[in-house]
């Protein structure tokens, strides 16, 4: 079986290099044969994913059938393993993860390809810059990380296991959502590439690259939050984020995507950024290779990087080649990118966008300057420092601060220029009640001055607040309006106001997600924790809850024995609830696993993890949190998701009606 | 004449309102007094669990973990001597090294880790000022002799260029 995979991977390999070479020639070469040489590099393409899909495939039938003999296998499964699982293998380990992300580039390959009628020229850009990168990963594959190695000597009866961090049902959905985000931003890096190399005429390249980069930005956020979700239910303490260098990894690309999609608007409507546009999409297809880099070579420690090995040299190799291409044909083709209009005003939707792109850089910078900096400080000093959570939540809150913010302010700036008084107008309301729910939470009991973290839990809710009452506003202005001219309702005049303008309405929606997901994060100031060693009966008190140890119990499965805590929860000396806070120890890979027992509320999470046995009194131990507001941030990530498909949804003719006596004031910031 | 002595106290009165905001924010971030339960806290929230589990000291929860219990006992002991900060974050250093401060320290080469995410957003707000005053003051391109009236393609694209301005509105 894994000589079928083998042979996939080399062929698939054969047909990218035809793919790739076949492409550039017909690009390059005048003449009758070039459009046919260019046809067969296309259906090259196309094949190639259907080859590696086939060497996927093989990888995931020999997990099924317990194929030891393929070391991958042998590394990453074993007998008893839940099938879910089984098939979480393809990615579970490092030749396994490179082959998903040549599948996943493949499958966007094969869209990309099957809807070349859109531009002929430019899809044979972008798809022989796809081919290029999927030959780096096939001959990654074939030479160095070979998933259907095969195990030498005497066939093991059993293998070692996944990882049991690995064994838990996010576990199955997060990787591919983060791959389907890095591997999908090559395709706007091929088109960007591709527009720059041919000297695209007009903004159609941006109009097609921008669905696609909503798309790959919705699943990287998507995969972001999934693994927030995972660490905060898995590894048990307490907690969602923890600035690990492969957190860092995922989050830079998302900050230039994010930055990316904001700053594209001003080359659509009014043909300025046109360099910085190119470069924030090659560095966000360069940050996601780095992330692989990152995760896979060992250049940094990390707590989840899973896939440690030499390969990071073909990465700095290929960073570099990406690096130089992209450069050499910016110098090339720079005077295509001059921009077409001159900015009117620093009080406008063009200035709040630099604005917003330079903080989301810098946070990227910051990110990536505190990943890096300990081994630069070896470099230097010959001495190893950490750069953890306090340097992060230092440099980063501000700059979060900053930027939401701009997220109240900017999309109530109009396009060219805004006055001064219009901006008064708009802001009176928003800032007043972003003000008296300050004045509110004080009152009620929050304390800024006891500890910065306060003061930036405070400033975070009363700027979320700002933003949502502007984000409403914005909605029922215009649903006002629309309702004068149909008699809808008001809910129906707003669905109606999204639809004519879903770019604009889908992203105040995204932006709705944001503030829901920054008031969680305020929430993380006032986490409390407890820990005790408790016998039947004992009680533990944390919050407005009384925790009282019913008993213990152990169960044993096929692949792991667990044993768990059964917890009675009391409220106002009222059982409101039990838990059942449980931890695993995996047979074939003899490690432990915590899960997590949590009561989730709106209010607050009572987060209990079952901490074993104290090996000394061998009295079990049960460690509590409460932590505040922590929903909000799964909440808002759903409200995020809903704008972003709004946001891609398109927009319906306007209907068209009679223009009345007296003109409507139209909302400020018309326009995306 | 009125009307200017109003409008000059009302300004007044503006500004006294925006000292008066920042005296009190000033307040609220610089008069919180620490207890020493919240100085195990802050301390334990600037050090690593040295474990290998790269957590924070406070937040490591492994169970028979050889370090984060004692780390702790000896952080609350180094505070009931009455050491100062510095004096515990120290001793912790030459015990088990100076990857066990969670952030690099303000000494030496690494201030510059502090200093480079502000200097990148310095350089960057000058670079965005220094942009946005260039484009201002970009001449347009203008055709000699006035401008003539518009027609065909170019006119086509003055229309698509209004059409894409006012979309949505």
């Amino acid at each position: 079986m894994s000589q079928i995979g083998s042979f996939a991977l080399l062929l698939a390999l054969a047909l990218s290099v035809y793919s790739f070479l076949a492409g550039v020639l017909s690009l390059v070469l005048k003449g009758p044969g070039s459009d046919r040489l260019g046809e067969t590099a296309r259906r090259a393409g196309i094949a190639t994913c259907g080859l590696v899909a086939l060497a996927a495939t093989v990888l995931v039938t020999a997990a099924f059938q317990n194929d030891f003999s393929i070391a991958y296998i042998f590394h990453h499964s074993n007998r008893d393993l839940p099938a879910p699982y089984k098939f979480a293998t393809l990615w579970s380990g490092q030749e396994g993860s490179l082959l998903f992300w040549s599948l996943l580039l493949s499958i966007y390959g094969l869209v990309l390809r099957m809807r070349h009628k859109t531009d002929r020229r430019l899809f044979a850009h972008a798809s022989v810059i796809i081919a290029a990168v999927q030959i780096f990963f096939l001959l990654l594959m074939n030479f160095a990380a070979n998933p259907f190695g095969i195990i030498q000597g005497t066939l093991p009866a059993d293998g070692a296991g996944l990882n049991p961090l690995l064994q838990y049902p996010e576990m199955v959905i997060h990787p591919p959502m983060l791959y389907l985000g890095y591997v999908g931003f090559t395709v706007p890096f091929a088109f960007a590439l591709g527009a720059l190399i041919m000297r695209y005429p007009g903004e159609k390249w941006i109009h097609i690259t921008r669905r696609w980069t909503m798309v790959t930005w919705a699943f990287l956020t998507c995969g972001i939050f999934l693994g927030a979700h995972w660490a905060y239910s898995v590894l048990g303490w307490g907690g969602y984020w923890g600035w690990d260098p492969v957190e860092n990894a995922s989050l830079m690309p998302w900050l230039t995507g994010t930055a990316f999609l904001h700053s594209v608007m001003m080359q659509e409507k009014r043909g300025m950024l046109k360099t910085w546009n190119v470069w924030l999409i090659f560095t966000t297809f360069m940050l996601s290779i780095f992330g692989t880099l990152l995760t896979r070579s060992g250049l940094v420690s990390s707590v989840h990087a899973f896939a440690q090995s030499s390969i990071g040299d073909w990465f700095v190799i290929f960073l570099a080649i990406i690096f130089s291409v992209c450069l050499v044909f910016y110098v090339k083709n720079r005077s295509h990118l001059r921009s077409e209009h001159r900015l009117e005003s620093l009080v406008s939707r063009e200035s709040s966008f630099l604005f917003n792109n330079l903080l989301l850089l810098v946070a990227c910078f910051t990110v990536l300057w505190g990943t890096l900096f300990p081994k630069l400080s070896e470099l230097v000093n010959g001495t190893k420092i950490t750069v953890g959570p306090p340097f992060f939540n230092r440099v980063n809150i501000p700059v979060a601060l900053l930027l939401l913010l701009l997220t109240g302010v900017g999309p109530l700036l109009a396009w060219r220029k805004t006055s001064f008084d219009s901006l008064k107008r708009n802001f009176r309301w928003p800032a007043l009640g972003a003000l008296a729910t300050g004045a509110l939470l004080v009152a009620l009991g929050m304390r800024p001055w006891q500890d910065m973290s306060y003061v930036y839990s405070l400033m975070t809710i009363m700027l979320s607040v700002l933003v949502g009452l502007t984000v409403i506003s914005e909605f029922v202005r215009g649903g006002l309006v629309i309702r004068r001219h149909t008699g809808q309702n008001l809910f129906a005049s707003m669905v109606h106001l999204a639809h004519r303008n879903t770019r604009r309405y889908g992203g105040y929606i995204v932006h709705f997600g944001v503030i829901v997901i920054m008031i969680g994060f305020a929430g993380s100031a006032f986490n409390q924790d407890t820990e005790k060693e408790m016998s039947f009966g004992d009680k533990m008190n944390i919050g407005s809850y009384t925790l009282v140890c019913q008993s213990y119990t152990q169960e044993d499965k096929p692949n792991y024995g667990s044993e768990w805590a059964i917890l009675q929860v009391f409220k106002n000396g009222k059982q409101i609830d039990t838990l059942y806070p449980e931890r695993r120890f995996f047979k074939a890979s003899e490690q432990n696993s915590t899960i997590v027992a949590n009561r989730s509320t709106l209010k607050e999470d009572l987060y209990v993890v079952y901490e074993g046995q104290n090996p000394v009194t061998g009295r079990p131990i049960i460690k509590a949190h409460l932590n505040p507001l922590v929903m909000w941030i799964w909440i808002g990530v759903w409200v995020m998701i809903v704008g972003t498909v709004v946001a891609l949804i398109p927009n319906a003719v306007p209907a068209r009606v009679v223009v009345p006596a007296r003109m409507e004031t139209a909302p400020v910031g018309a326009g995306d | 004449m009125l009307r200017d002595t109003e409008r000059r106290g009302s300004r007044q009165l503006r500004i006294r309102i925006v000292q008066f905001c920042f005296v009190s924010l000033a307040l609220l971030v610089f008069l919180g007094a620490g207890d020493e339960s919240a100085r195990v806290n802050d301390l334990g929230h600037r050090m690593m669990c040295v474990c290998g589990c790269n957590q924070i000291l406070m937040e490591c929860n492994h169970v028979g973990c050889a370090y984060s219990s004692r780390m702790r006992n000896e952080l609350v002991a180094a505070i009931d001597r009455g050491d100062n900060d510095d004096l515990v974050l120290q001793g912790f250093v030459q015990k088990y090294g100076t990857t066990v401060i969670a952030a690099p320290t303000t000494k030496g080469f690494n201030r510059v880790a502090w200093i480079m995410p502000y200097l990148a957003l310095v350089g960057g707000l000058t670079g965005v000022v220094l942009i946005v005053r260039a484009w201002r003051t970009r001449p347009l391109l203008v055709p000699a002799g006035g401008a003539a009236p518009l027609r065909g393609v170019e006119l086509d694209s003055y229309r698509e260029q209004a059409r894409k301005e006012t979309e949505g509105v």
